[in-house]
């Protein structure tokens, strides 16, 4: 059976290895911090200044200079750290982060990775820190639907959607399987209802099995 | 020469011309110095180009001033939000200009203005619109996009305290862009919740160090 949202947050959680310092963009991939082990270790990063940030703030603990990077309230854990803007992002550009996880409207086969702007002529662009996250952060995994709600995949052999990264992306999580992108091509780890098979015959991606 | 201390927010945005470029803290909310970007309405300049993460949220603070039509064009990383409604219209109605910079790019390129740093190379953008018709290199195989220092001719920045010669501290994760706006503006101005005598700030607690900073005003707030 394909995974929901929250299936998705809990495959990723198990690949990051214990002690990682992690960055969750906006969005879904902010549902993995709910499914890491308890002493995982992990360390999540916020790009507006913060290192080893707690869960969601509720009731009294909400502080408005204290949120993430999706500017919802949150909590400090022991050993938390603060720092300005310059020092985030070198924590990002100088290979400091080792897992990014983001959201995509487009992944290619080579890995680049396209997931800040439609390119539609009435479209606002608005790039926050993914272009910093995609090429600095040491592994980049995104987290999407196979498929988009019109049908179309969203694995591809080249991205039309304008690109944050190029050949940026290590794994592609998604409701129906999860790939690796690797100099050898793109390998099937595993799989969630359809069949290698049947991927072979969805996407316009040459697949190798790796289940 | 140290820090004045203002006795108001007015004093403390006056002389800000027409044309100016303004860098503005904040990332959200958090850390934006509201009580300056009032003053500046109030004080009238125009035309200005703003430096800032996000182009200003419902209707307080950047909004405010973007409502108010003093603004010719947002530098940020960040415009659409939920609740960027001010910004979006005026972008939609073509009265806006917009350059989206990637959030660490922009935060580099200030940093960088304030070091004296004229144009450094970075990988982010590399291959992608946001690095079209810039200076290519490769370093380690690698492309990078040729970016420039950012200067700003004021900072408002919003921090938590100062002391009276202008060394500044901040709170949490509003911190942001505070320290790197500080150090690259010709006039920088920062809107604290408290004033203390100097010595009272711990030294090795010192985050903006006074040589940043040229006007303080304390606008009340958390302890």
């Amino acid at each position: 059976m394909s995974l929901n949202k929250n299936e998705m947050a809990a495959v990723i959680a198990r690949d990051i290895p214990a002690g990682s310092y992690v960055n969750l963009g906006i969005g879904q991939p902010t549902l993995v911090a709910d499914h890491l082990a308890p002493g995982s270790g992990v360390v999540l990063h916020t790009e507006n200044g913060m290192l080893n940030m707690g869960p969601a703030a509720v009731g009294e603990q909400i502080d408005r200079d204290l949120t993430n990077a999706g500017k919802i309230p949150v909590t400090e854990l022991p050993g938390c750290s603060y720092f300005h803007h310059a020092d985030s992002f070198a924590m990002m550009r100088g290979g400091h982060i080792d897992v990014c996880v983001m959201g995509a409207f487009q992944v290619s086969a080579r890995g680049d990775l396209a997931n800040w702007h439609t390119g539609a002529p009435d479209a606002i662009p608005a790039v926050g820190g993914a272009m910093d996250l995609a090429t600095g952060a040491r592994r980049v995994f995104v987290m999407m639907t196979l498929l988009a709600k019109d049908g179309s995949r969203k694995l591809v052999p080249s991205c039309t959607y304008p690109l944050t990264g190029v050949r940026c992306v290590d794994r592609v999580y998604t409701d129906l399987a999860t790939f690796e992108i690797t100099s050898e091509g793109v390998l099937v780890t595993a799989t969630y209802g359809p069949s290698f098979a049947d991927l072979v015959e969805m996407l316009d991606v040459p697949l190798v099995d790796a289940t | 020469m140290t820090a004045a201390i203002c006795p108001s927010a007015a004093d403390a945005v006056a002389g800000i011309r027409d044309g100016s470029t303004v860098l503005i803290s904040g990332f959200g909310m958090a850390g934006m110095p509201v009580q300056l970007i009032d003053a500046l309405i109030a004080q009238g300049a125009g035309d200005l180009t703003v430096v800032s993460n996000n182009a200003g949220n419902a209707e307080t603070g950047l909004a405010a001033l973007l409502a108010k039509g003093r603004v010719r064009k947002m530098i940020c990383s960040f415009p659409r939000q939920h609740d960027s409604w001010v910004f979006d219209d005026l972008y939609r109605a073509g009265r806006i200009e917009l350059e989206v910079v990637p959030q660490g790019t922009l935060a580099e390129r200030m940093r960088a203005a304030g070091a004296g740093i004229p144009a450094f190379f970075s990988p982010t953008g590399a291959g992608t619109l946001l690095g079209e018709g810039k200076q290519t290199r490769e370093f380690g195989g690698r492309a990078h996009v040729l970016e420039s220092a950012l200067h700003g001719d004021v900072a408002l920045i919003g921090a938590h305290i100062a002391d009276r010669m202008g060394n500044v501290v901040y709170r949490k994760t509003a911190r942001n862009f505070g320290p790197v706006m500080a150090t690259a503006a010709q006039t920088t101005i920062v809107q604290v919740h408290h004033v203390v005598e100097t010595g009272d700030l711990d030294p090795e607690a010192i985050i903006t160090p006074s040589i940043f900073v040229n006007r303080v005003v304390a606008v009340g707030g958390p302890a």
